[in-house]
């Protein structure tokens, strides 16, 4: 307890019993693992919301999940440094991202997917893991074309902005060519994300024209949907298996649809989509 | 009367501040070529203290960082590994608080929190237990292990200083304030001396290291007490000096900087550097 030197030169008179000094020393030990234990504490009730970052922080190519990252990542910032685009910062301490740690946010300075990913080479600890060794397979977010009602392309335009920045056009992004209802004589190009190709650079939420983006890179467990684990595509069992795998239908005859092919709701033979107008 | 007064007399103001002088070069020069890459283009040393790239080639990592990620289940790369095992073996050659007195940057702070103290004449306060580090170290580890995260690294206040002054980042100056408060204001010489757990893992490194103070000529000293009040642990000081224990003028506690403080102030000259089997002693 004493830092006094005078007291610790001198001795304390009545403190030579062994039993005293025991206490003492019992006494110390317990007191130290006690502030020690709380003072561990504090740090674990600090570093508890750490563990989920805002959704705009998006962690570097080859980052690992985000537990393993935060095992792992011993917060030196050779990744930031090593980054030729300043797209890296480190997370200041008392921010959102647990402190010291790396991270970008798209909207100011997005990933530009460097062929040799020079910050995952700058990694000393594989927090960023080396076995990412071609930057198309990074998987740092996943862009969500979240807002259709402000995106340009779905107002009718020819924006595509998004589209054209992407260095993985045409796989990660595509515009889906679709009928637009309002005018009824024009195309509305869609853009859309695919998510086995996008990389989560960012770059198209960098780009999107709108003062806020209508499409945003997200992290992938925010983004995707999961289908549940039984779920089977028919079309897909379909290719896998070479042919149906139920076999022919037997068709049952409808009233007043005799000789027709099944489903075929046509009156007349004459176009007319769900909304036939074909009444009994 | 200030505590170095007699040296100062003695040997001159340069005499008696040497070591600390050239401390205070060593943890700026450390600094400096850290900053050097970012403030002028001129990458000596990139990363931080806690791992870093020197010229290119040379990795270092604090071997504490790693062993809090083996606590955390996650075995480091090679580059860690190997920078951390050139730091390791550099500190229990070279004692392990080398650390403590001549890299890191919280030094400094808590240096001139214990000076001021002494100028105010402040006494007061309540002192945690010295062994309080060892609890730190080890909750921070089972911590890292209980949460496969580097927890303690969230508040870590000599990582976030060290990372503040070198990449810039805000928030840092809070911290340096409330080390300088707690030391002066609550626990005289409380964070180096009672609480880091990177000054005890460092202690611990260090435990057999060859770099040693000796108080050869201990038969010298006319007790003014002068190398206890700047020391800061002074609770290593008197098994070598006053026999207490041991019979060997070496200063062989752990908790030991190797700071040289009581080298300089010591108007006596009764200690000096050496080495762990320097058994020489005038009495
Ligand atoms: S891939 Fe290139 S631009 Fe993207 S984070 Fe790494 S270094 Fe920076
Ligand atoms: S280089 Fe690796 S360990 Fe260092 S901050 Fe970046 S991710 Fe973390
Ligand atoms: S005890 Fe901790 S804060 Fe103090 S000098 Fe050593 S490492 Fe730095
Ligand atoms: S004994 Fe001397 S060198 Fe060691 S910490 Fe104290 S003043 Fe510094
Ligand atoms: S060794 Fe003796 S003479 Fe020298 S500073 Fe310490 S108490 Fe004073």
């Amino acid at each position: 307890m004493q830092t006094d030197p005078t007291a610790k030169l001198q001795g304390k008179p009545g403190a030579s019993p062994t039993s005293v000094a025991r206490r003492k020393f019992l006494n110390s030990i317990a007191a130290a693992a006690g502030t020690g234990c709380l003072l561990t504490l504090g740090a674990l009730v600090a570093g508890r919301p750490a563990a989920a970052n805002p959704a705009q922080a998006l962690r570097p190519p080859g980052a690992l999940a985000e537990e393993d990252f935060l095992a792992a990542c011993v917060r030196c910032g050779l990744c930031v440094r090593d980054c030729p685009y300043d797209t890296l910062k480190l997370a200041p301490f008392g921010g959102a991202v647990a402190n010291g740690t790396p991270y970008f946010t798209a909207r100011q300075v997005a990933c530009e997917m460097c062929d040799d990913i020079p910050c995952v080479k700058a990694c000393p600890t594989g927090a960023l893991t080396p076995k990412l060794n071609d930057i198309h397979e990074a998987k740092m977010g996943l862009a969500v074309l979240s807002d259709h009602e402000t995106c340009l392309n779905f107002l009718g335009l020819r924006c595509d902005v998004c589209y054209r920045v992407c260095p993985v056009i045409d796989q990660a992004i595509t515009l889906e060519n679709v009928h637009n209802q309002r005018s009824d004589r024009h195309a509305m190009l869609l853009p859309t994300v695919h998510s086995d190709h996008c990389t989560g650079c960012g770059k198209c939420e960098k780009a999107c024209v709108l003062p806020e983006p209508a499409i945003k890179v997200m992290p992938i467990a925010l983004a995707k949907g999961k289908l549940p684990a039984h779920y089977r595509k028919g079309w897909e069992e379909k290719a896998k298996h070479g042919g149906s795998l139920i076999g022919d239908q037997v068709e049952m005859p409808v009233r007043g649809m005799e000789g027709k092919a099944y489903g075929d709701s046509r009156v007349d033979g004459q176009a007319g989509g769900l909304n036939s107008g074909w009444k009994p | 009367m200030r505590p170095g007064a007699e040296a100062v007399r003695i040997k001159g103001w340069f005499g008696a501040h040497r070591w600390l002088v050239l401390r205070r070069i060593s943890q700026l020069t450390v600094l400096a070529l850290f900053l050097s890459g970012p403030w002028f283009g001129v990458w000596i040393a990139k990363g931080n203290l806690v791992s870093s790239l020197t010229l290119g080639v040379l990795p270092l990592t604090d071997p504490y960082l790693f062993v809090q990620s083996l606590a955390a289940g996650f075995m480091p790369a090679a580059t860690a590994l190997i920078g951390a095992a050139i730091v390791v073996a550099f500190y229990v050659l070279f004692g392990g608080r080398l650390y403590c007195a001549w890299v890191c940057p919280v030094n400094a702070v808590t240096d001139a929190a214990a000076w001021l103290r002494r100028r105010l004449g402040l006494k007061s306060g309540r002192v945690p237990d010295a062994n309080t580090r060892y609890w730190v170290l080890a909750g921070s580890l089972l911590a890292a292990a209980a949460t496969s995260s580097l927890v303690w690294e969230a508040v870590n206040p000599v990582t976030i200083v060290q990372r503040s002054l070198i990449f810039g980042l805000g928030g840092s100056l809070a911290v340096v304030f409330a080390i300088f408060a707690y030391d002066l204001l609550v626990a005289s010489r409380g964070w180096c001396g009672h609480l880091c757990p990177m000054g005890a893992f460092y202690g611990l490194l260090g435990q057999k290291s060859l770099l040693r103070i000796t108080a050869d000529q201990r038969g010298a000293c006319d007790d003014c007490m002068d190398c206890f009040t700047v020391c800061p642990e002074p609770q290593v000081i008197r098994p070598a000096l006053k026999k207490a224990g041991q019979d060997s003028p070496l200063i062989l506690d752990r908790d030991c900087t190797n700071c040289g403080r009581c080298i300089d102030v010591c108007g006596r000259n009764v200690f000096h550097f050496t080495h762990r089997f320097d058994q020489r002693s005038d009495s």
